[in-house]
């Protein structure tokens, strides 16, 4: 505990009133008499007037922190700029999304080599986005995404934010524990959830200890192709617990990672059997375990060729990791959530659900108790349980329904508490102690949150150097929050501000999140990001991130008929035409129709849409896309640019005719 | 022959002489030089600007001309003037882009051999130099004239937008867009090169009128 340090002022209202004066008196005759008149007329008091001011962004200025939320069953990511709670932008990842002409003939092969089992799924259950890291720092470059309903993992560049990859799993059916990735970005970590045979094969229930398997799987990342390289990955067996949240070690704790399980009862359900239903079997315990893993050991192994092919990928199997000590688990409060390495990598804390406290464990104690083997026993495949007391650095009673945990830059962290409906501040201790004016381990805190909290992502708050600032919660039930939207209601994304110390942590602001269910959430500095304004050169193919040397060129526009049957159409695109504008085709021509958009504008995106075929796509400056479809229906389509380019924009169109056999 | 070069290149100045009176001498000589210099260097500067403003481009859209390249938004001008009907702009001066590097460097030549000339004729030599700035803004003028008053009549905006002779400097408009027209450094370089040249002729005249007169009047009677 700090006694140097003083605790700044809350900031006046004055001052704030002074900041509108400034704001308004600059712009037009309007005085403070005027601001305080609306406010009165509204209904707002000072601290609404406050949290305006802090958080309003007059036309033009932009926003400082980018929020990458999953999109839950929506299957894409949203992105929303901080402290605005505007939505800049969806990113299309598991689900179709006509806006940016995914999945109806760009990117359709990217969702084809996600298909479980080859049959088509169209959409995803995305819980938790991954920014890449370089020495455990947000890079900028890249973000990644699950799939918890079909075990995928999706790659993002964040260089024109579109999907460059979806990979499927192949031993399991269901992912939450992830993706996280280790401090460089070697790995991205994908966690298994419900457990399932190994390729998710038929067996029945009644054989669920011997057969079915928990796992998780460590992606190998190649940055400069921007791709996860499959023949480089491996995945290593557990049980099957449910293994849930996970966080990758880093610093203190580099080369581990950490997952939550929350079925360590071995529950099977069937309420239907009058069974205990698996929401009571699977809580049985008043513990379950965290799983410590040591990757890099876990890498030498994958290296040295001690794996099994099952599925056709390389795995670890749970045999070899307890021979090799890859794997130990410790207790942990029952049906926990998240498990959260502080910015150190030196505490890792861990919040269940059914218990009142966040625990935190010590990095240093865990190598201490892995060293001298200083377990408790084994559990039933025989991993060896590390001693709870001595792992465990304290215990800090926080509220109902502890969740999910993120840290600021000041020695605070911040406990999600699901059943209080609160965001929970607390003090971490060890290294940080000095850095708050309160005791160590203790809460300070509780802002009410409307209502029910998932997850909290405070800016950077899982980094190496969280920025503190602000901390979104990311609360599941709106209730009351918005006008009546029907029976289905938004998200309620709640903006807090935690730049100051102590008791001061107000709700700043409440964002509706209609079009998906976010999970997790990362906060980056906007301007790590270097993002592309236009793709950098026309012809641009964004599926390899270079130029198409076969790309429609001005002046080479024309269809070919090749002698196999197939066309092949090359057209361009620019305000406010297509060139060429009338394609005859014969009814069952395989058609492969490349489109470059050649303007070089800011924002001067075409669209390019075709009746009857199913066909849309956005086509931003530069790019270069190919639509492959075969022409089985005859009939005069016209087809035209979707995206309301200019003042000739509806004159931007053309005509496909399909010459019946 | 040789007696008409050494009638064009004039009285040669002795050492004695041109050390004693070295300002006299070395100042025409000098700002030659610097002209040459002032043209070598424009070379690698724009010689125009435009700019064109307009609400849908916060940035505006630049161009610029070098002697022998255009830049800039060439591509996205091009692309808005396709709706009234004007030629692109990369046909414009096409010929004068090709050749105006290899002028300037005939210009230098020229200057070169100027420095030699000790008579009237050095003054040939230096005023196309002299002129050239103005040469190049009125064939500005010119190609905007041409492409301005002759739009493609079949264009989508023929109807709205008549033809028009688009400000070569200064300040126009057309449609949404102001357009602003501004010199560059390298035409600012060459018209001070003109300025230079101007006054090195004079102190040329300084110089050399005399010595040609004196020799006029001792070379008669030798010759007689």
């Amino acid at each position: 505990m700090s006694t140097t340090r003083t605790i700044p002022r809350p900031v006046p209202m004055s001052l704030a009133i002074l900041t509108l004066c400034g704001l308004v008196a600059t712009a037009s005759a309007q005085s403070m008499r005027d601001v305080e008149n609306v406010a009165k007329e509204r209904g707002l008091t000072t601290a609404d007037l406050m949290a305006a001011a802090k958080t309003y962004l007059p036309s033009g200025q932009k926003d400082e922190y980018l929020m990458f939320a999953s999109g839950g069953h929506a299957g894409q990511i949203f992105v929303v700029g901080l402290p605005s709670m505007r939505l800049l932008r969806s990113i299309a990842v598991f689900t179709p999304e006509p806006w940016q002409g995914w999945g109806y003939g760009v990117g359709n092969d990217i969702l084809e080599a996600g298909f479980p089992k080859g049959k088509a799924n169209l959409w995803g259950d995305t819980h938790h986005p991954a920014l890449s890291e370089t020495n455990g720092d947000y890079d900028g470059e890249f973000v990644f995404i699950n799939d918890k309903i079909n075990a995928r993992v999706a790659v993002i560049d964040l260089r024109d934010w579109e999907t460059k990859q979806i990979i499927k799993n192949p031993l399991t059916l269901s992912d939450h524990g992830g993706t996280f990735v280790t401090p460089n970005t070697e790995y991205v970590i994908e966690g298994g959830q419900y457990a399932v045979p190994w390729g998710s094969e038929y067996v029945p229930i009644s054989e669920y200890k011997e057969k079915y398997k928990g796992s998780v799987t460590l992606w190998k990342f190649d940055r400069n192709r921007g791709r996860i390289d499959e023949s480089r990955s491996f995945a290593i067996e557990l049980p099957p617990y449910w293994q849930d949240l996970s966080d990758a070690g880093k610093l203190a704790s580099d080369g581990y990672f950490f997952m939550n399980s929350l079925n360590t009862e071995l529950a099977t359900g069937g309420i239907q059997d009058k069974k205990p239903p698996f929401e009571a079997g699977a809580s049985r315990n008043a513990t379950d375990f965290l799983h410590i893993i040591d990757w890099r050991k876990a890498e030498q192994v994958y290296l040295a060729g001690k794996v099994e092919q099952i599925e056709g990928f390389p795995v670890i199997t749970l045999e070899t990791a307890l021979e090799e000590g890859l794997l130990h688990v410790t207790p942990e409060p029952r049906s926990p959530h998240g498990v959260d390495v502080a910015p150190k990598g030196e505490f890792i804390v861990v919040s269940g659900k059914l218990d009142p406290h966040v625990t935190i464990y010590s990095m240093e104690k865990i190598k201490n108790a892995i060293a001298s083997k200083y377990y408790s026993g084994t559990d039933e495949y025989g991993v060896p349980i590390l001693d709870f007391d001595s792992v465990v650095e304290s215990r800090i009673e926080v509220g109902l329904g502890p969740l999910h945990t993120q840290f600021g830059p000041d020695g605070y962290a911040y406990t999600s508490l699901y059943l209080d409906s609160a965001v929970a501040r607390w003090t971490l201790g060890g290294s940080y102690g000095s850095l708050t004016p309160e005791p160590d381990w203790t809460l300070v805190h509780k802002t009410p949150v409307h209502y029910n909290v998932g997850h909290i992502a405070a800016a950077e708050g899982d980094t190496v150097s969280p920025d503190g600032k602000y901390l979104v919660s990311l609360n599941k039930w709106a209730v009351d929050r918005f006008v009546q939207t029907g029976p289905l209601l938004p998200q309620n994304l709640q903006l807090l501000d935690i730049s100051e110390d102590g008791t001061t942590m107000p709700v700043l602001y409440d964002m509706a999140m209609g079009v998906g269910e976010p999970h997790y959430a990362q906060i980056i500095k906007a301007d790590k990001l270097n993002s592309w304004a236009t793709y950098p050169e026309v012809g641009w193919d964004p599926h390899v991130q270079n130029i198409n040397p076969m790309a429609p060129k001005p002046k080479m526009e024309r269809v070919e008929r090749n002698d196999d049957g197939t066309v092949d159409i090359y057209m361009t695109a620019i305000r406010s035409h297509f060139n060429p504008e009338h394609i005859y085709l014969k009814q069952g021509d395989k058609v492969r129709w490349h489109i470059t958009n050649i303007e070089r504008a800011v924002d001067a995106t075409h669209g390019f849409a075709v009746p009857v075929y199913n066909i849309t796509a956005s086509l931003e400056p530069g790019e270069t896309v190919t639509i492959e479809f075969e022409a089985d229906t005859p009939g005069t389509f016209p087809f035209y640019c979707s995206e309301f380019c200019s003042a000739l924009h509806l004159e931007m169109m053309g005509y496909l005719m399909v010459e019946p056999n | 022959m040789t007696a008409l070069i050494d009638r064009i290149l004039g009285p040669r100045v002795s050492h004695e002489e041109a050390s004693k009176h070295s300002l006299r001498f070395g100042t025409p000589g000098f700002l030659l030089l610097l002209a040459r210099v002032l043209l070598l260097v424009s070379l690698f500067l724009p010689y125009w600007h435009m700019e064109l403003q307009a609400p849908q481009y916060p940035d505006g859209l630049h161009m610029t001309a070098h002697l022998n390249a255009l830049s800039g938004d060439v591509a996205e001008i091009d692309g808005l003037n396709h709706y009234i009907g004007m030629r692109s702009l990369y046909e414009a001066a096409a010929i004068e882009r090709t050749v105006g590097v290899f002028i300037m460097i005939a210009f230098v030549v020229m200057l070169e051999f100027a420095a030699y000339i000790h008579t009237r004729w050095a003054a040939l030599l230096v005023a196309p130099v002299v002129l050239f700035p103005v040469v190049f803004l009125v064939d500005l003028h010119l190609w905007m004239r041409h492409f301005g008053l002759n739009l493609d009549p079949n264009a989508p905006l023929s109807n709205a937008v008549k033809p028009f002779v688009p400000t070569a400097l200064g300040k126009g408009g057309i449609g949404q867009f102001v357009t602003i027209a501004t010199p560059g450094a390298g035409l600012i370089l060459s018209a001070v090169a003109s300025v230079v040249l101007v006054v090195s002729l004079y102190f040329h005249r300084r110089a050399y009128l005399p010595l040609v007169r004196r020799q006029r009047a001792g070379a008669a009677p030798s010759a007689a």
